[in-house]
Protein backbone atom coordinates (compact mmCIF):
# COMPACT_ATOMS: atom_id res chain seq x y z
CA UNK A 1 0.00 0.00 0.00
CA UNK A 2 1.27 3.45 -0.93
CA UNK A 3 1.34 6.06 1.82
CA UNK A 4 -0.28 9.15 0.31
CA UNK A 5 -1.29 12.32 2.15
CA UNK A 6 -5.03 12.67 2.86
CA UNK A 7 -6.43 15.63 0.87
CA UNK A 8 -9.27 18.02 1.67
CA UNK A 9 -12.15 18.28 -0.88
CA UNK A 10 -13.43 21.37 -2.72
CA UNK A 11 -10.43 21.92 -5.06
CA UNK A 12 -11.26 20.96 -8.70
CA UNK A 13 -8.69 19.17 -10.87
CA UNK A 14 -7.36 21.76 -13.37
CA UNK A 15 -4.22 19.86 -14.38
CA UNK A 16 -5.61 19.12 -17.90
CA UNK A 17 -6.66 22.70 -18.73
CA UNK A 18 -4.57 25.04 -20.91
CA UNK A 19 -3.98 28.77 -20.47
CA UNK A 20 -5.94 30.84 -23.07
CA UNK A 21 -3.95 33.08 -25.40
CA UNK A 22 -4.06 36.74 -24.31
CA UNK A 23 -4.84 39.53 -26.79
CA UNK A 24 -2.37 42.39 -26.24
CA UNK A 25 -4.37 45.15 -27.96
CA UNK A 26 -2.32 47.86 -26.16
CA UNK A 27 0.84 46.58 -27.87
CA UNK A 28 -0.76 46.79 -31.32
CA UNK A 29 -1.96 50.30 -30.58
CA UNK A 30 1.45 51.44 -29.39
CA UNK A 31 3.19 49.88 -32.40
CA UNK A 32 0.79 51.62 -34.78
CA UNK A 33 1.37 55.00 -33.11
CA UNK A 34 5.13 54.60 -33.34
CA UNK A 35 4.94 53.63 -37.01
CA UNK A 36 2.97 56.77 -37.78
CA UNK A 37 5.57 58.94 -36.02
CA UNK A 38 8.45 57.18 -37.80
CA UNK A 39 6.71 57.59 -41.17
CA UNK A 40 6.27 61.31 -40.52
CA UNK A 41 9.95 61.72 -39.65
CA UNK A 42 10.98 59.69 -42.70
CA UNK A 43 8.76 61.80 -44.97
CA UNK A 44 10.23 64.98 -43.53
CA UNK A 45 13.74 63.82 -44.39
CA UNK A 46 12.79 62.72 -47.90
CA UNK A 47 11.12 66.06 -48.62
CA UNK A 48 13.73 68.08 -46.70
CA UNK A 49 16.64 69.80 -48.35
CA UNK A 50 19.00 66.81 -48.37
CA UNK A 51 20.75 65.74 -51.52
CA UNK A 52 20.92 61.98 -50.93
CA UNK A 53 23.13 61.54 -53.97
CA UNK A 54 25.84 63.49 -52.12
CA UNK A 55 25.49 61.18 -49.13
CA UNK A 56 26.02 58.04 -51.21
CA UNK A 57 28.79 59.65 -53.25
CA UNK A 58 30.83 60.73 -50.20
CA UNK A 59 30.11 57.66 -48.08
CA UNK A 60 33.09 55.87 -49.65
CA UNK A 61 35.16 58.90 -50.68
CA UNK A 62 38.89 58.49 -50.11
CA UNK A 63 39.10 61.32 -47.57
CA UNK A 64 36.21 59.87 -45.56
CA UNK A 65 37.75 56.38 -45.58
CA UNK A 66 41.06 57.86 -44.42
CA UNK A 67 39.13 59.69 -41.74
CA UNK A 68 37.45 56.57 -40.35
CA UNK A 69 40.81 54.74 -40.46
CA UNK A 70 42.46 57.52 -38.46
CA UNK A 71 39.52 57.52 -36.06
CA UNK A 72 39.88 53.80 -35.41
CA UNK A 73 43.68 53.93 -35.11
CA UNK A 74 43.39 56.74 -32.58
CA UNK A 75 40.54 55.05 -30.65
CA UNK A 76 42.46 51.77 -30.34
CA UNK A 77 45.78 53.38 -29.36
CA UNK A 78 44.25 55.84 -26.90
CA UNK A 79 42.14 53.09 -25.34
CA UNK A 80 45.23 50.87 -25.00
CA UNK A 81 47.06 53.74 -23.27
CA UNK A 82 43.98 54.33 -21.12
CA UNK A 83 43.78 50.69 -20.05
CA UNK A 84 47.49 50.47 -19.19
CA UNK A 85 47.25 53.69 -17.16
CA UNK A 86 43.95 52.56 -15.65
CA UNK A 87 45.37 49.24 -14.40
CA UNK A 88 48.49 50.89 -12.96
CA UNK A 89 46.51 53.67 -11.27
CA UNK A 90 43.91 51.22 -9.89
CA UNK A 91 46.70 49.10 -8.37
CA UNK A 92 48.27 52.25 -6.90
CA UNK A 93 44.89 53.32 -5.54
CA UNK A 94 44.41 50.00 -3.77
CA UNK A 95 47.94 49.80 -2.34
CA UNK A 96 48.74 50.42 1.30
CA UNK A 97 51.32 53.09 0.42
CA UNK A 98 49.74 56.52 1.18
CA UNK A 99 51.97 58.28 -1.38
CA UNK A 100 50.80 56.00 -4.19
CA UNK A 101 47.13 56.25 -3.19
CA UNK A 102 47.20 60.05 -3.13
CA UNK A 103 49.04 60.29 -6.47
CA UNK A 104 46.43 57.97 -7.97
CA UNK A 105 43.52 59.91 -6.45
CA UNK A 106 45.05 63.20 -7.61
CA UNK A 107 45.45 61.94 -11.18
CA UNK A 108 41.82 60.81 -11.33
CA UNK A 109 40.64 64.07 -9.80
CA UNK A 110 42.58 66.24 -12.26
CA UNK A 111 41.81 64.45 -15.51
CA UNK A 112 38.21 63.62 -14.72
CA UNK A 113 37.59 67.10 -13.40
CA UNK A 114 38.40 69.08 -16.55
CA UNK A 115 36.75 68.92 -19.99
CA UNK A 116 38.39 66.59 -22.48
CA UNK A 117 38.38 69.24 -25.21
CA UNK A 118 40.28 71.58 -22.88
CA UNK A 119 42.89 68.88 -22.20
CA UNK A 120 43.31 68.29 -25.94
CA UNK A 121 43.86 72.00 -26.54
CA UNK A 122 46.39 72.14 -23.68
CA UNK A 123 48.47 69.26 -25.08
CA UNK A 124 48.33 70.72 -28.58
CA UNK A 125 49.45 74.13 -27.32
CA UNK A 126 52.10 72.80 -24.97
CA UNK A 127 54.73 74.68 -26.99
CA UNK A 128 53.33 77.95 -25.62
CA UNK A 129 54.38 76.84 -22.12
CA UNK A 130 57.49 74.83 -22.87
CA UNK A 131 59.13 75.94 -26.14
CA UNK A 132 61.59 73.05 -25.89
CA UNK A 133 61.27 69.61 -24.29
CA UNK A 134 64.23 67.49 -23.17
CA UNK A 135 66.89 66.88 -20.56
CA UNK A 136 68.79 70.13 -19.90
CA UNK A 137 72.28 70.02 -21.44
CA UNK A 138 71.85 66.59 -22.96
CA UNK A 139 69.08 66.58 -25.50
CA UNK A 140 66.19 68.78 -26.45
CA UNK A 141 63.61 69.22 -29.20
CA UNK A 142 61.20 71.97 -30.11
CA UNK A 143 57.79 71.29 -28.59
CA UNK A 144 55.97 72.32 -31.79
CA UNK A 145 57.75 69.51 -33.65
CA UNK A 146 56.86 66.89 -31.04
CA UNK A 147 53.31 67.91 -30.24
CA UNK A 148 51.81 66.94 -33.56
CA UNK A 149 48.03 66.62 -33.78
CA UNK A 150 48.50 62.84 -33.59
CA UNK A 151 50.57 62.83 -30.39
CA UNK A 152 48.48 65.55 -28.75
CA UNK A 153 45.29 63.61 -29.47
CA UNK A 154 46.82 60.35 -28.25
CA UNK A 155 48.05 61.86 -24.97
CA UNK A 156 44.89 63.88 -24.41
CA UNK A 157 42.46 61.04 -25.10
CA UNK A 158 44.58 58.27 -23.52
CA UNK A 159 45.43 60.05 -20.28
CA UNK A 160 41.86 61.21 -19.85
CA UNK A 161 40.61 57.68 -20.54
CA UNK A 162 43.06 56.32 -17.96
CA UNK A 163 41.36 58.36 -15.24
CA UNK A 164 37.99 56.77 -16.02
CA UNK A 165 39.38 53.29 -16.67
CA UNK A 166 41.19 53.26 -13.33
CA UNK A 167 37.86 53.49 -11.55
CA UNK A 168 36.39 50.71 -13.69
CA UNK A 169 39.44 48.54 -12.94
CA UNK A 170 39.29 49.34 -9.25
CA UNK A 171 35.65 48.28 -9.16
CA UNK A 172 36.59 45.05 -10.93
CA UNK A 173 39.37 44.25 -8.47
CA UNK A 174 37.15 45.04 -5.49
CA UNK A 175 34.55 42.64 -6.87
CA UNK A 176 36.93 39.70 -6.47
CA UNK A 177 36.46 37.93 -3.13
CA UNK A 178 39.19 38.67 -0.59
CA UNK A 179 39.51 34.89 -0.08
CA UNK A 180 41.02 34.67 -3.57
CA UNK A 181 43.83 36.98 -2.53
CA UNK A 182 44.37 34.98 0.67
CA UNK A 183 44.44 31.71 -1.25
CA UNK A 184 47.05 33.19 -3.59
CA UNK A 185 49.12 34.33 -0.61
CA UNK A 186 48.76 30.92 1.00
CA UNK A 187 50.50 29.30 -1.97
CA UNK A 188 53.35 31.78 -1.58
CA UNK A 189 52.42 34.46 -4.10
CA UNK A 190 53.47 38.05 -3.58
CA UNK A 191 51.07 40.95 -4.08
CA UNK A 192 51.87 41.70 -7.71
CA UNK A 193 51.90 38.07 -8.84
CA UNK A 194 48.57 37.48 -7.07
CA UNK A 195 47.14 40.51 -8.87
CA UNK A 196 48.40 39.39 -12.27
CA UNK A 197 47.62 35.67 -12.05
CA UNK A 198 44.56 35.52 -9.80
CA UNK A 199 42.81 38.86 -9.23
CA UNK A 200 43.00 40.63 -12.63
CA UNK A 201 41.80 37.65 -14.74
CA UNK A 202 38.72 37.43 -12.50
CA UNK A 203 38.24 41.20 -12.48
CA UNK A 204 38.26 41.20 -16.31
CA UNK A 205 34.94 39.37 -16.35
CA UNK A 206 33.29 42.19 -14.44
CA UNK A 207 35.18 44.92 -16.21
CA UNK A 208 34.55 44.09 -19.88
CA UNK A 209 30.96 45.38 -20.16
CA UNK A 210 31.86 48.84 -18.75
CA UNK A 211 35.11 48.86 -20.76
CA UNK A 212 33.11 48.13 -23.92
CA UNK A 213 31.01 51.12 -23.00
CA UNK A 214 34.14 53.22 -22.53
CA UNK A 215 35.57 52.11 -25.88
CA UNK A 216 32.37 53.06 -27.71
CA UNK A 217 32.63 56.41 -25.96
CA UNK A 218 36.26 56.67 -27.08
CA UNK A 219 35.41 56.05 -30.77
CA UNK A 220 33.09 59.04 -30.65
CA UNK A 221 35.34 61.14 -28.40
CA UNK A 222 38.07 61.05 -31.08
CA UNK A 223 35.86 63.50 -33.00
CA UNK A 224 36.91 66.13 -30.45
CA UNK A 225 40.43 65.83 -31.84
CA UNK A 226 39.09 67.65 -34.93
CA UNK A 227 39.69 70.89 -33.00
CA UNK A 228 43.43 70.19 -32.96
CA UNK A 229 43.58 69.31 -36.66
CA UNK A 230 43.87 65.54 -36.26
CA UNK A 231 42.50 64.21 -39.57
CA UNK A 232 39.86 61.90 -38.13
CA UNK A 233 36.41 61.25 -39.59
CA UNK A 234 34.56 64.37 -38.44
CA UNK A 235 37.50 66.65 -39.24
CA UNK A 236 37.68 65.33 -42.82
CA UNK A 237 33.91 65.55 -43.26
CA UNK A 238 34.04 69.15 -42.11
CA UNK A 239 36.84 69.93 -44.57
CA UNK A 240 34.64 68.64 -47.39
CA UNK A 241 31.59 70.67 -46.42
CA UNK A 242 33.69 73.80 -45.98
CA UNK A 243 34.42 73.38 -49.69
CA UNK A 244 31.03 72.25 -51.05
CA UNK A 245 28.61 73.54 -48.36
CA UNK A 246 26.80 70.16 -48.17
CA UNK A 247 26.83 70.32 -44.36
CA UNK A 248 23.99 67.96 -43.48
CA UNK A 249 24.91 65.42 -46.17
CA UNK A 250 28.49 65.14 -44.88
CA UNK A 251 27.34 64.96 -41.27
CA UNK A 252 25.03 62.09 -42.24
CA UNK A 253 28.01 60.37 -43.92
CA UNK A 254 30.12 60.72 -40.76
CA UNK A 255 27.24 59.68 -38.52
CA UNK A 256 26.62 56.53 -40.58
CA UNK A 257 30.24 55.48 -40.21
CA UNK A 258 30.24 55.99 -36.43
CA UNK A 259 27.01 54.00 -36.20
CA UNK A 260 28.45 51.18 -38.34
CA UNK A 261 31.63 50.92 -36.26
CA UNK A 262 29.72 50.85 -32.98
CA UNK A 263 27.36 48.19 -34.39
CA UNK A 264 30.36 45.98 -35.20
CA UNK A 265 31.91 46.50 -31.78
CA UNK A 266 28.95 45.09 -29.84
CA UNK A 267 29.27 41.46 -31.07
CA UNK A 268 33.07 41.70 -30.67
CA UNK A 269 32.55 42.56 -27.02
CA UNK A 270 30.37 39.48 -26.58
CA UNK A 271 33.16 37.28 -27.94
CA UNK A 272 35.59 38.83 -25.46
CA UNK A 273 33.14 38.34 -22.59
CA UNK A 274 32.82 34.68 -23.42
CA UNK A 275 36.62 34.33 -23.37
CA UNK A 276 36.89 35.72 -19.85
CA UNK A 277 33.84 33.87 -18.53
CA UNK A 278 35.94 30.69 -18.31
CA UNK A 279 34.78 28.67 -15.33
CA UNK A 280 31.91 31.01 -14.53
CA UNK A 281 29.15 30.01 -16.94
CA UNK A 282 29.90 26.31 -17.03
CA UNK A 283 26.83 25.31 -15.05
CA UNK A 284 24.31 27.36 -17.01
CA UNK A 285 25.71 26.40 -20.40
CA UNK B 1 62.36 14.87 19.73
CA UNK B 2 64.41 17.97 20.13
CA UNK B 3 62.16 20.90 19.38
CA UNK B 4 58.54 21.37 18.36
CA UNK B 5 57.72 22.11 14.71
CA UNK B 6 55.52 25.00 15.82
CA UNK B 7 56.23 26.93 18.99
CA UNK B 8 53.69 29.61 19.85
CA UNK B 9 54.75 31.87 22.70
CA UNK B 10 52.49 34.40 24.38
CA UNK B 11 50.78 35.50 21.17
CA UNK B 12 48.17 38.26 21.41
CA UNK B 13 46.01 39.80 18.71
CA UNK B 14 43.41 42.54 18.91
CA UNK B 15 40.93 43.65 16.29
CA UNK B 16 40.12 47.11 17.58
CA UNK B 17 38.53 46.62 20.99
CA UNK B 18 38.04 42.90 20.45
CA UNK B 19 40.77 40.68 21.86
CA UNK B 20 40.99 37.72 19.51
CA UNK B 21 44.05 36.10 21.09
CA UNK B 22 45.19 36.59 24.68
CA UNK B 23 48.76 35.43 25.36
CA UNK B 24 48.39 32.04 23.70
CA UNK B 25 51.26 29.56 24.02
CA UNK B 26 51.28 26.15 22.39
CA UNK B 27 53.62 23.52 20.94
CA UNK B 28 52.91 21.35 17.92
CA UNK B 29 55.26 18.44 17.27
CA UNK B 30 56.15 16.89 13.95
CA UNK B 31 53.58 14.27 12.98
CA UNK B 32 51.05 15.51 15.51
CA UNK B 33 47.40 16.05 14.60
CA UNK B 34 46.01 18.84 16.72
CA UNK B 35 42.36 19.86 16.72
CA UNK B 36 41.28 23.29 17.92
CA UNK B 37 37.74 23.41 19.23
CA UNK B 38 35.65 26.14 20.80
CA UNK B 39 32.74 28.49 20.17
CA UNK B 40 32.91 30.92 17.24
CA UNK B 41 34.86 34.02 18.18
CA UNK B 42 37.07 32.06 20.57
CA UNK B 43 40.21 32.74 18.51
CA UNK B 44 40.79 29.32 16.87
CA UNK B 45 40.74 30.65 13.32
CA UNK B 46 42.81 33.71 14.22
CA UNK B 47 45.49 31.48 15.71
CA UNK B 48 45.63 29.46 12.51
CA UNK B 49 45.80 32.60 10.36
CA UNK B 50 48.63 33.92 12.51
CA UNK B 51 50.66 30.79 11.80
CA UNK B 52 50.62 31.36 8.05
CA UNK B 53 50.73 35.13 8.54
CA UNK B 54 47.48 36.05 6.81
CA UNK B 55 46.97 37.90 10.09
CA UNK B 56 50.06 39.50 11.69
CA UNK B 57 50.40 39.04 15.46
CA UNK B 58 50.38 42.08 17.77
CA UNK B 59 52.80 40.65 20.31
CA UNK B 60 54.50 37.40 21.13
CA UNK B 61 56.16 35.10 18.65
CA UNK B 62 55.58 32.01 16.55
CA UNK B 63 58.51 29.81 15.54
CA UNK B 64 58.01 27.38 12.68
CA UNK B 65 60.73 24.81 12.11
CA UNK B 66 62.99 26.89 14.37
CA UNK B 67 62.44 30.10 12.39
CA UNK B 68 60.72 33.15 13.91
CA UNK B 69 57.80 34.18 11.70
CA UNK B 70 57.16 37.66 10.32
CA UNK B 71 59.85 39.49 12.25
CA UNK B 72 63.61 39.39 12.79
CA UNK B 73 65.30 40.02 16.13
CA UNK B 74 68.21 42.43 16.02
CA UNK B 75 69.73 44.61 18.71
CA UNK B 76 66.97 43.92 21.20
CA UNK B 77 64.31 45.06 18.70
CA UNK B 78 62.00 43.34 16.27
CA UNK B 79 62.07 44.29 12.59
CA UNK B 80 59.33 43.33 10.17
CA UNK B 81 60.35 41.00 7.35
CA UNK B 82 59.77 42.02 3.75
CA UNK B 83 56.77 40.74 1.84
CA UNK B 84 59.06 38.44 -0.13
CA UNK B 85 60.55 36.91 3.02
CA UNK B 86 57.09 36.36 4.47
CA UNK B 87 55.92 34.71 1.24
CA UNK B 88 58.92 32.35 1.48
CA UNK B 89 58.07 31.47 5.09
CA UNK B 90 54.46 30.77 4.08
CA UNK B 91 55.61 28.00 1.76
CA UNK B 92 56.25 25.82 4.81
CA UNK B 93 52.53 25.79 5.60
CA UNK B 94 49.57 24.69 3.50
CA UNK B 95 46.22 26.31 4.19
CA UNK B 96 42.74 24.91 3.58
CA UNK B 97 39.97 27.48 3.88
CA UNK B 98 36.42 27.16 5.11
CA UNK B 99 35.07 28.43 1.78
CA UNK B 100 37.60 26.48 -0.35
CA UNK B 101 38.78 29.62 -2.23
CA UNK B 102 39.65 27.71 -5.38
CA UNK B 103 40.55 29.92 -8.33
CA UNK B 104 37.29 29.87 -10.36
CA UNK B 105 38.98 30.72 -13.68
CA UNK B 106 41.28 27.71 -13.50
CA UNK B 107 40.54 24.00 -13.76
CA UNK B 108 41.12 21.65 -10.82
CA UNK B 109 44.48 20.66 -12.32
CA UNK B 110 45.51 24.29 -12.97
CA UNK B 111 44.54 25.22 -9.41
CA UNK B 112 47.00 22.63 -8.14
CA UNK B 113 49.87 23.39 -10.53
CA UNK B 114 49.62 27.18 -10.15
CA UNK B 115 51.77 27.35 -7.01
CA UNK B 116 54.46 24.83 -7.97
CA UNK B 117 54.92 26.34 -11.46
CA UNK B 118 54.46 30.05 -10.76
CA UNK B 119 55.97 30.32 -7.29
CA UNK B 120 58.41 27.43 -6.99
CA UNK B 121 59.44 27.55 -10.63
CA UNK B 122 58.90 23.83 -11.19
CA UNK B 123 58.66 22.38 -14.70
CA UNK B 124 55.02 22.38 -15.90
CA UNK B 125 55.05 18.70 -17.01
CA UNK B 126 56.52 17.62 -13.71
CA UNK B 127 54.02 19.70 -11.73
CA UNK B 128 51.14 18.31 -13.81
CA UNK B 129 52.22 14.72 -13.18
CA UNK B 130 52.42 15.35 -9.44
CA UNK B 131 49.09 17.17 -9.48
CA UNK B 132 47.49 14.16 -11.16
CA UNK B 133 48.89 11.93 -8.41
CA UNK B 134 47.46 14.27 -5.78
CA UNK B 135 44.08 14.34 -7.53
CA UNK B 136 44.08 10.54 -7.53
CA UNK B 137 44.95 10.60 -3.85
CA UNK B 138 41.88 12.74 -3.05
CA UNK B 139 39.78 10.59 -5.40
CA UNK B 140 39.26 13.16 -8.15
CA UNK B 141 41.51 12.00 -10.99
CA UNK B 142 38.49 12.11 -13.32
CA UNK B 143 37.82 15.77 -12.52
CA UNK B 144 41.22 17.18 -13.51
CA UNK B 145 39.77 19.41 -16.24
CA UNK B 146 36.63 20.48 -14.41
CA UNK B 147 36.24 24.08 -13.27
CA UNK B 148 35.39 24.66 -9.60
CA UNK B 149 31.83 25.68 -10.53
CA UNK B 150 31.32 22.18 -11.96
CA UNK B 151 32.34 20.49 -8.71
CA UNK B 152 30.36 19.90 -5.53
CA UNK B 153 31.48 21.58 -2.32
CA UNK B 154 33.09 18.38 -1.08
CA UNK B 155 34.97 17.92 -4.35
CA UNK B 156 36.12 21.56 -4.30
CA UNK B 157 37.46 21.16 -0.78
CA UNK B 158 39.35 18.00 -1.78
CA UNK B 159 40.93 19.90 -4.70
CA UNK B 160 41.83 22.66 -2.25
CA UNK B 161 43.58 20.10 -0.03
CA UNK B 162 45.49 18.81 -3.07
CA UNK B 163 46.43 22.38 -3.99
CA UNK B 164 47.90 22.95 -0.54
CA UNK B 165 49.74 19.60 -0.58
CA UNK B 166 51.29 20.39 -3.97
CA UNK B 167 53.56 22.94 -2.28
CA UNK B 168 54.98 20.14 -0.11
CA UNK B 169 54.33 21.91 3.20
CA UNK B 170 55.67 20.73 6.57
CA UNK B 171 52.43 21.72 8.28
CA UNK B 172 48.85 21.67 7.05
CA UNK B 173 46.38 24.17 8.47
CA UNK B 174 42.64 23.48 8.14
CA UNK B 175 40.24 26.31 8.94
CA UNK B 176 36.83 24.69 9.53
CA UNK B 177 37.20 22.66 6.33
CA UNK B 178 33.74 21.09 6.52
CA UNK B 179 31.57 23.89 7.97
CA UNK B 180 30.51 25.22 4.56
CA UNK B 181 29.53 21.78 3.27
CA UNK B 182 26.15 20.09 2.99
CA UNK B 183 25.96 17.33 5.64
CA UNK B 184 26.17 14.49 3.11
CA UNK B 185 29.47 15.89 1.71
CA UNK B 186 31.34 16.18 5.01
CA UNK B 187 32.36 12.53 5.09
CA UNK B 188 34.39 12.53 1.86
CA UNK B 189 36.50 15.48 3.03
CA UNK B 190 37.09 13.97 6.48
CA UNK B 191 38.14 10.70 4.81
CA UNK B 192 40.84 12.52 2.85
CA UNK B 193 41.99 14.29 6.02
CA UNK B 194 42.14 11.02 7.96
CA UNK B 195 44.26 9.46 5.23
CA UNK B 196 46.54 12.49 5.37
CA UNK B 197 46.84 12.19 9.14
CA UNK B 198 47.74 8.50 8.83
CA UNK B 199 50.46 9.38 6.33
CA UNK B 200 52.23 11.27 9.12
CA UNK B 201 51.44 14.87 8.08
CA UNK B 202 51.54 17.43 10.86
CA UNK B 203 48.08 19.01 10.98
CA UNK B 204 46.30 21.76 12.87
CA UNK B 205 42.56 21.56 12.36
CA UNK B 206 39.97 24.06 13.50
CA UNK B 207 36.80 22.00 13.57
CA UNK B 208 33.35 21.46 14.97
CA UNK B 209 33.50 17.77 14.02
CA UNK B 210 34.09 16.28 17.46
CA UNK B 211 33.80 12.76 16.06
CA UNK B 212 36.71 13.47 13.74
CA UNK B 213 38.71 15.00 16.60
CA UNK B 214 38.08 11.98 18.80
CA UNK B 215 39.11 9.55 16.08
CA UNK B 216 42.08 11.31 14.49
CA UNK B 217 43.50 13.96 16.82
CA UNK B 218 46.49 13.31 19.05
CA UNK B 219 45.81 16.52 20.91
CA UNK B 220 42.66 18.55 21.36
CA UNK B 221 42.84 22.20 22.41
CA UNK B 222 39.73 23.94 23.72
CA UNK B 223 39.78 27.73 23.37
CA UNK B 224 37.49 30.37 24.81
CA UNK B 225 37.73 34.18 24.62
CA UNK B 226 41.08 34.10 22.86
CA UNK B 227 42.79 31.85 25.41
CA UNK B 228 43.55 28.16 25.70
CA UNK B 229 41.32 26.73 28.44
CA UNK B 230 42.31 23.10 28.24
CA UNK B 231 44.56 20.97 26.10
CA UNK B 232 45.59 17.34 26.15
CA UNK B 233 45.06 13.94 24.51
CA UNK B 234 41.79 13.80 22.59
CA UNK B 235 40.29 11.08 24.79
CA UNK B 236 40.90 13.13 27.92
CA UNK B 237 39.76 16.55 26.75
CA UNK B 238 36.69 15.19 24.95
CA UNK B 239 35.97 12.29 27.32
CA UNK B 240 36.86 13.58 30.77
CA UNK B 241 37.21 17.36 30.50
CA UNK B 242 38.65 18.89 33.65
CA UNK B 243 37.63 22.50 33.15
CA UNK B 244 34.04 23.60 33.79
CA UNK B 245 34.02 25.72 30.60
CA UNK B 246 35.12 22.75 28.48
CA UNK B 247 32.42 20.60 30.07
CA UNK B 248 29.67 23.11 29.37
CA UNK B 249 30.89 23.64 25.75
CA UNK B 250 30.95 19.91 25.09
CA UNK B 251 27.53 19.32 26.64
CA UNK B 252 26.14 22.17 24.54
CA UNK B 253 27.43 20.84 21.19
CA UNK B 254 26.77 17.12 21.66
Amino acid sequence: MRAVPTLAGGFPDISEMTVARQVHWQRWLAAAAILVVLAAIGRAFVNGQIEWTYVSRFLTAKVILEGITNTMVMAVLAMALGIVLGVVVAIMRLSSNPVLTSVAAGYTWLFRGTPLILQLLLWFNLALVFPTIGIPGLWSVRAVDVMTPFLSALLGLGINQGAYTSEVMRAGMLSVDVGQYEAAQAIGMGRLRALRRIILPQAMRVVIPPLGNEFIGMVKATSLASVIQYPELLHNAENIYYANSRVIELLIVAGSWYLLVVSILTPLQMLLERRFARGALQITR
Amino acid sequence: MTQPLVAIRSVSKNFGEFQALDRVSLDVWTGEVLCLIGASGSGKTTLLRCINQLTPVDSGGIWLDGELLGVREEGGQLHRLTERQIARQRLKTGMVFQRFNLFPHKTALENITEGPVQVQGRKPEEARAEAMELLARVGLAAKANAYPSQLSGGQQQRVAIARALAMKPMLMLFDEPTSALDPELVGEVLTVMKELARSGMTMMVVTHELGFAREVADTVVYMDHGAIVESGPAAEVLGRPREVRTQSFLSAVI
